[in-house]
Order: C-alpha cells, then sequence, then structure tokens
C-alpha cells in the first residue's frame, strides 16, 4: 500500500483560501522546457523589432524594404491564388469524380511533394531560359522568336504554384472525401445541378480545409530560400541571408528577420484560426459512395488536366534532372560526394533522433497531464513550421553567440565553442521540425485510449512497464513515419544549413545550392536526384495512410 | 464478505458525485449497479478498481482496506478485472497474448495452457493467433472477459460490457457470460443502463440515482417492491394512481380495496407520515396488476395500444381520468375509444406519501 500524492489536491479543501503549492512534475517541466526552446528564437528576434537601429533602418528603407516588400507581396499572392486554382479542382475530380486514370492520379498528384522547390527552380530555368533546349529548338524550328523570360516574376509564382499546390490538393481532397457525396445528393434532391451543388455546397463546406492548405502553402511561400535564391528574386529570406554572410551585419539580418515574422505570425494566426472551424464543419464518416460519371470529352478534359499538372510537376523536371545527372556523373561523381551523403545522412539521422524523441516527450508530458496548460504548452511548442529557416538561423544564433561570449567572459572556455558547433544547426531543426514529428505522434497517442492503460493496470502492469509493453509498441508506426519525416525534411533543408553549419559540413543541399548559384544546371542534378530520391519516402508514407 | 463498501461517497470541487453510498457482496455473486446515465455508476466502478480516490467512508476487499480518504491501493494491486466498456484490448498483440497479457511469473508452457484454457471457456478456441481488429464486436467482447479472467482476479468488474453490441447478441452474451462467470465461480460488479440486462445476470442489484444506492436487492423485490419512487419508476412499467390509506394493510383507490401488507413508503415506518397527511397515498399498479375480464363491472375506455406479440399492453383511461397500464393476452384485441372489462389483482401493494404539487 502507498499513499499517492497526486490526489491530495482533490481533497476536500477546508479553510476559504487553502492555497497549496505544488511543485510541477518532471513532465509539466520538460514541455515548458521545448515550448520555451521554440519561443527563444522569436522572442529574441521580435525583441530586434522594438529596438530600432535608426542606420540601418535607414538604409533598409532607403535601398531594400520596398523592393522586398512589393516582391513578397506578389509572391504571396500569386502562389497564393495559384496553389488554390490547381490544387481544389484536382482535389474535387479525384476524391469525387471518376475519369480515365482517377485511381492513379489521386496518389501520383502528390508526386511533386517529393521534389524540393528550388530542385523544380532550377530545372525551369535550365529548360526554359534563352541558352535552354526549350527555346534553342524553338529558334531551330521558327527562327528568332521572343519568348517571356522565366526569369520573372511570373516564373517564380508558376514554380512555386507546381511545388506547393499538393498542399491545398492533399486537404481539400480530405474535405471532399470527409464530406461525403451525401452533402451532394441533398442538394441534388432539392433540385441543384451537381455543378450549381458543388459551388453552393461541397466547396463551401470544404472552404476550412481550402483555407488551411492554402496557408499552409504560404508559410512555405514565405520561408523559402533555394527557390528565390535561384530565380534572384529578392525576398525577406535571401535578404536576411546577404546581409548575414555578403554585409555581415547581424543587425540587419535580424531586423529584416523581424519583419518577415510579423507576417509569418499573421499567416500562422489565420491558419489556426481556420483549424477551429474545420470541427465544426467536418460531417460524416469517410463514404464510399457512387461516383460522378464523367464521360466524353468531360472526362479527356478532366484526364488531362491531371497529366499536364504532373507532367509539369513532376515527370518533366524529373526526367530533365536525371539526364544531366547522367551526363555528370562519371566526371562529378567523387570523393566529395562520400562527404556531401555522410553529412546529409549524419545530420538527418541525427535530428530525426533527436526531434522524435522530444515530440514523444511533449506528447507524452500532455498525455500525463492532460488539461488547459499542456494543451496550449504543445501548441506553442510546435509552431516552428511556420518560422522560416532564415529567420531561425539569426534567432537561434544570437542568443548562442551572447551565451558563448559570457562564456568566455566568466573565463570558462577559451574561446567561442556553441556557436562553431552542430548546436545551432541542430537547436533550429527541432524548433522548425517539431511539429513535423508531433503530429503523427500525437495522433496515435490520442488513439491509445485512457481503459488501455486502465486495463493494463487492472492485470497488473504499471509504470515503466506499461510504457515498455503498450505505449511503444502502440506507437511504432508513428514513431517511425516522425523519424522519417524529420529525416527526409532536414535532407532537403536549406537555409538553416546554408547559415547554421560548422565549417566543412557541406549537404547535398548546400552542394546544390552552391552549383546553382554557379549556373551548373548539369552539375547540381546530381545531388538534387539523390534529394528526390529521399524525399519519395515521406509522399509514399502519404499514400500508404492514405490508402487505409 | 468478499467486498464492501462503507458510506463511500466522492466529489469534484463542489460536485457531489457519490454519496454515501454502502453495499457488500459475497464471494460467488454476481452485483449489478443499475441507473440512468449520469448517476454515478461508472464512477462507483472506477473507485472500486481504484482508479477514482473517495473522498469519504471506506472501500474493503478481502478484509483489506483498499481505499479511504487520502489513501489509495493503487489499480494494479488490487487484483481486479476489469472489462471496458470499448473493450480496450491491446492492438497491437494478438489474442493469445493480450489474454496473457495479466499472467506474471508463469513459465509459457503454463501460461500458454492457461491461455487456451480461457479461450475455450468463452468459445473462441483456435482464435489465439487472430488479431483485436479482425474480430467482430461479440468476439472482442470474450477475449476481453477472458483477458479480465486470466489472472484469477478477486473480483471482476463489467463497465457497460454489452452496450456496443446489437440487441439480440447481447441478450444472448449476457446469459453466456453469467454461465461463464458462475462455471468459473468469480465474483463480479456489473454497471448497466439496461434492467433486462441487470436482471439476466445478476443476483443483487442496486439501483442508483444522483450518486446514491435507493435500493440494493434482488430483482424480485425492485420489481414488486420498490421501496422508493424512482425505483418503482425506473424498473418495470406501471402508474401511480392517488389512494386513502385506511389503516396498515388496506387501501382504498378508485378501482377497489386492496388487503394485503403495505411495503414502500408507508410500510410501518413511514406510516405516521402519512396518517399526518390524512391517510393520502399513491399507489403503484404494474401492467400485470390490472386484468382483462368482460366479465368486470369495473370499465375502462382503451385510450393507447401497444402490440407486442404475445400481448397487448393497454393504455386505459378510467372514467374519472386517471389512467392505468394492463398487459393482456393478445388474441383480446379490442379497437382504440371502446370500454372494456377490467378487474384488480394485486400480490403486493405498495403505496407512497401523496406529493401535493405547489399549484393544486
Amino acid at each position: 500500500m502507498q499513499r499517492l500524492p497526486v490526489y491530495s489536491a482533490k481533497a476536500p479543501r477546508t479553510g476559504a483560501f487553502t492555497f497549496k503549492f505544488r511543485l510541477p512534475s518532471a513532465w509539466v517541466l520538460a514541455a515548458l522546457l521545448i515550448a520555451m526552446l521554440t519561443l527563444v528564437p522569436v522572442v529574441v528576434v521580435l525583441s530586434s523589432l522594438l529596438t530600432p537601429e535608426r542606420e540601418i533602418w535607414a538604409h533598409l528603407v532607403e535601398y531594400q524594404l520596398p523592393q522586398l516588400l512589393t516582391n513578397t507581396f506578389w509572391l504571396v499572392l500569386g502562389v497564393g491564388l495559384g496553389v488554390a486554382i490547381i490544387g481544389v479542382p484536382l482535389a474535387w475530380l479525384t476524391a469525387v469524380c471518376e475519369f480515365p486514370g482517377r485511381k492513379q492520379f489521386s496518389w501520383a498528384l502528390l508526386l511533386p511533394l517529393a521534389i524540393p522547390a528550388y530542385v523544380t527552380a532550377f530545372v525551369a530555368i535550365g529548360l526554359l531560359d534563352f541558352t535552354g533546349p526549350v527555346q534553342t529548338l524553338a529558334r531551330e524550328w521558327w527562327g528568332p522568336i521572343e519568348f517571356p523570360s522565366i526569369r520573372s516574376r511570373g516564373g517564380v509564382i508558376a514554380v512555386m504554384t507546381l511545388a506547393l499546390y499538393p498542399y491545398v490538393y492533399l486537404i481539400a481532397r480530405n474535405a471532399f472525401l470527409t464530406q461525403g457525396k451525401h452533402a451532394l445528393e441533398v442538394a441534388q434532391s432539392l433540385g441543384l445541378s451537381p455543378t450549381v451543388g458543388f459551388f453552393r455546397v461541397a466547396l463551401p463546406m470544404a472552404r476550412p480545409w481550402i483555407v488551411g492548405g492554402v496557408m499552409l502553402a504560404l508559410m512555405e511561400t514565405l520561408a523559402d530560400f533555394g527557390t528565390v535564391a535561384v530565380f534572384n528574386y529578392d525576398t525577406f529570406t535571401t535578404a536576411i541571408y546577404k546581409a548575414w554572410f555578403s554585409l555581415f551585419s547581424l543587425q540587419a539580418a535580424s531586423q529584416l528577420a523581424s519583419l518577415l515574422i510579423v507576417f509569418v505570425l499573421v499567416v500562422l494566426l489565420a491558419e489556426q484560426q481556420t483549424r477551429k472551424r474545420m470541427h465544426y464543419t467536418q460531417t460524416g464518416k469517410h463514404s464510399v459512395q457512387a461516383r460522378i460519371q464523367l464521360t466524353g470529352a468531360r472526362a479527356w478534359l478532366a484526364s488531362g488536366f491531371c497529366l499536364i499538372v504532373l507532367a509539369l510537376g513532376f515527370i518533366i523536371p524529373v526526367t530533365q534532372l536525371l539526364l544531366w545527372a547522367s551526363e555528370v556523373v562519371e566526371q562529378d561523381l567523387d570523393a566529395r560526394y562520400l562527404d556531401f551523403f555522410w553529412h546529409s545522412l549524419a545530420l538527418a539521422a541525427i535530428a530525426a533522433l533527436l526531434v522524435g524523441a522530444v515530440a514523444l516527450l511533449l506528447s507524452y508530458s500532455a498525455r500525463q497531464h492532460p488539461g488547459f496548460l499542456l494543451r496550449i504548452t504543445a501548441r506553442i511548442a510546435t509552431i516552428g513550421y511556420a518560422l522560416p529557416g532564415a529567420v531561425l538561423a539569426v534567432g537561434i544564433f544570437i542568443p548562442i553567440a551572447w551565451l558563448d561570449n559570457r562564456l568566455v567572459a566568466v573565463g570558462w572556455v577559451q574561446s567561442p565553442l556553441l556557436q562553431g558547433s552542430l548546436v545551432v544547426m541542430l537547436l533550429a531543426y527541432l524548433i522548425r521540425f517539431l511539429a513535423v514529428a508531433h503530429s503523427p505522434i500525437e495522433s496515435q497517442m490520442q488513439r491509445i485510449t485512457r481503459s488501455v492503460d486502465e486495463a493494463a493496470r487492472s492485470l497488473g502492469v504499471s509504470g515503466i512497464n506499461l510504457i515498455a509493453r503498450v505505449h511503444i509498441p502502440m506507437l511504432s508506426g508513428s514513431l517511425l513515419t516522425a523519424a522519417a519525416l524529420v529525416f527526409v525534411d532536414v535532407m532537403k533543408e536549406m537555409p538553416i544549413t546554408l547559415m547554421t553549419r560548422p565549417f566543412g559540413w557541406d549537404t547535398l543541399a548546400v552542394r546544390v545550392f552552391e552549383m546553382t548559384a554557379a549556373g551548373e544546371w548539369n552539375r547540381a542534378a546530381l545531388p538534387a536526384v539523390a534529394l528526390v530520391l529521399a524525399g519519395l519516402v515521406p509522399v509514399l508514407l502519404l499514400t500508404k495512410y492514405r490508402s487505409k | 464478505m468478499l467486498l464492501e463498501l462503507k458510506h463511500v461517497s466522492q466529489s469534484y470541487a463542489a460536485r457531489k458525485v457519490l454519496c454515501d453510498l454502502s453495499f457488500a457482496l459475497n464471494t460467488g455473486d454476481i452485483g449489478c449497479l443499475l441507473g440512468p446515465s449520469g448517476c454515478g455508476k461508472t464512477t462507483v466502478l472506477r473507485a472500486i478498481a481504484g482508479f477514482e480516490p473517495i473522498t469519504g467512508g471506506e472501500i474493503v476487499l478481502n478484509g483489506e482496506r483498499v481505499s479511504a480518504p487520502g489513501f489509495i491501493v493503487p489499480a494494479e494491486k488490487r487484483r481486479i478485472g476489469m472489462v471496458f466498456q470499448d473493450y480496450a484490448l491491446f492492438p497491437h498483440l494478438n489474442v493469445a497474448a493480450n489474454v496473457g497479457f495479466g499472467l506474471h511469473g508463469l513459465s509459457s508452457v503454463e501460461r500458454n495452457k492457461r491461455v487456451e484454457e480461457l479461450l475455450q471457456t468463452v468459445g473462441l478456441e483456435g482464435s489465439g493467433q487472430a488479431y483485436p481488429h479482425e474480430l467482430s464486436g461479440g468476439q472482442q467482447q470474450r477475449v476481453a472477459l477472458a483477458r479480465a479472467l486470466a489472472p484469477c482476479p478477486n473480483l471482476l468488474l463489467m463497465d457497460e460490457p454489452f452496450s456496443n453490441l446489437d440487441v439480440e447478441l447481447r441478450e444472448r452474451l449476457s446469459l453466456e457470460v453469467r454461465d461463464i462467470l458462475k462455471q468459473q465461480g468469480a465474483t463480479a460488479i456489473i454497471v448497466t443502463h439496461d434492467q433486462h440486462e441487470a436482471f439476466a445476470m445478476s443476483d443483487m442489484i442496486g439501483v442508483m440515482h444522483d450518486g446514491e444506492i435507493q435500493q440494493w436487492d434482488k430483482a424480485y423485490n425492485l420489481y414488486h417492491l420498490p421501496e422508493s419512487r424512482f425505483v418503482a419508476d425506473f424498473v418495470g412499467q406501471g402508474v401511480l394512481l392517488p389512494g386513502k390509506m385506511l389503516n396498515a394493510d388496506q387501501v382504498e383507490i378508485e378501482l377497489g380495496t386492496l388487503h394485503g401488507e403495505v411495503s414502500g413508503a408507508c410500510s410501518s415506518e413511514g406510516l405516521n407520515e402519512v396518517s399526518n397527511n390524512g391517510g393520502e397515498v399513491e399507489v403503484l399498479l404494474r401492467p400485470d396488476d390490472i386484468i382483462h375480464d368482460d366479465a368486470s363491472p369495473l370499465l375502462a375506455q382503451v385510450e393507447h395500444k401497444a402490440f407486442r406479440g404475445a400481448d397487448i399492453l393497454y393504455t386505459l383511461r378510467l372514467p374519472s381520468g386517471n389512467r392505468v397500464l394492463s398487459l393482456v393476452p393478445s388474441h383480446h384485441n379490442h379497437a382504440i375509444g371502446e370500454w372494456i372489462g377490467i378487474r384488480l389483482e394485486v400480490d403486493h401493494v405498495v403505496a407512497f406519501p401523496l406529493i401535493k404539487s405547489a399549484g393544486s
């Protein structure tokens, strides 16, 4: 027999004001610590908004901000509209209609997720630039003609749209599938044609999901560094990079980051808002019902639309990549690539383990202490997915450098220790990808009902044994998924790696950046092929889950 | 006494969930807590299992105190088996591993033998390698039962064990489970809101309302000798008709005078209150107390009828406007509006003091 102090708080209160202070448990402390870690770069970066440096600001306002704001505005608007215009019809067609190839298209349309946007970007430029094969061929056939330049605002928007529409497609498709055809059938029975029904019933019902998907795509757009760098299209992320590494002004970088984070927080807020509404409008289970049969020209139009998007987003880029890679593989694939591979794999593996473990800890502490405090803590700890890598790099480097200097000042260490190590990079990965690992683990965790724990306890199994015999085995699938997702994301990640890697830690993504900066598309294709292969893993995981 | 609850109460903050709850269960008996949802019956079960603390009274298991305010023997040390409403099978383990989960300190041979034995008991021999998701609801229920019984628990608790099954399966399985429990000599408590399930399975039933046990008794007594209006209303069907208490064993109602020992709140202890009231009471009349008899001079008009196969449940309107229920063999088919003859055949007179409603 033993006393359980946990329950003492529920004992009847005798006095009018019995104030009891209980030390929070280790679980709560751990979760709070993780949330604090996420908040540090946000606070650091935002605080530089409150302490503007007059000189730097004057320079920014005069020479950079107008261009950055215009570029960012058009990019966000264009990509936002683009992903909705492509993603929603694709989702509708594959979720509710039937046409030749629908089944294959429904998973194949996710494949563009496997290609990092910056890879699609350099393939597009390589293919469509003045000296590229398309224009060269056209000139041979028809003589000199004017093409609109791919290196333009329209070009960036098109590439990003092709790379990011799967977010909207995936989420909107899910919405159309879960709302089922019942809603449409009700509309039909009330005299609406399927087309009118789509606009008056299905689309409004799916709106929270569509908006959510667009917001996710916009977060990626704001966070993007690689694509805009390839296009030389200046946005905040590239400006932060240049301020830090060309002008060596960390202050200017953090001022720029503070502006970017304000935009990001606005989008984040909008996305979290739509998430709440998703609960309200969710109506039914997955219902397997008759699809709308498309026939004749309409069926071929549907197939054609899917095929064009798939070709532009995946088939053509991958084919071109393979062609380029095969041109250079013999001369380029040398001992340095061992290093690139090794660094990429090592970083991704360490990050996957670290992030997976922290996500498990976060999720498990919320299970141990259900309630508002830990719910909100987990929410805060996982906002990192919205924070651009360039912002995180600045927001973590500044406090770490400060800490380093303090350590040197008090004489504990001879020279700065942390800022040249993997610590900054891993912390940034952790914050950026915690949500990626947390959401599969958390959703699995919630499926372990309380009665499962209680059943185990009533059979004499508790404590560590309960975790080892019940929780870990039940979570194993989601732990693997989480680790795989983080692994791949870290491999593809560009700005954090570029800005915070210790000397000599060049990875595949860094190699892509360097080769594209030099305009050597075919040599950039070699590491890019490896990244695309790795990127296929989470897409396959996604399709596996969806087929369940 | 295997299990004793003495004046158990529990409250969350200011809300009282359980209130001065006492009952006892003998080894080998099957007890049942019956009540509408929200009456606190599941909380009692969880307190007995050790998942919930109590804030008053004590729970004694096998002569050992296991729960008291600020004191709790953890669930895993109680040897109390539990079958959950959602079964809570471990999805990552097959049936055999689920059943063997609570068998500690046995060699693998002994363990396999025990598992096989239990699977046979619940009629699932040969299904050991299947995984829970491959089984039907009824089969999952049996696995949950086998798993709970495997370590030979002191006591087995079942929380709404059949609520996820369809009606037909529910009835069959409840009788089957009773046989299994009796065969294993298990002591069990079942929580349910379904009185037929309670009647079919248990030796003793506690009717719960608002965190209190209104009556802890055998099914027969709950139906025929309810001690409170709530029990009279919740268990079985019936109506309350106004009447006048003439003396300790005579009550007059509009259909005649009832003779026999009066039980309910108007038995000897309650009598004082009643006589202060001028003897005004309400008498419980079950549908089987009113017999249809064409020869009877007492007439009532058919207001509703519900055909139930073997019999018809008539709602009859008396000349006074009061209504009674009557269960009549179904070949006595009368039309709505028709006047039919009835007579009283009351074996147990149950009366409650009249509660004068504020308006009248």
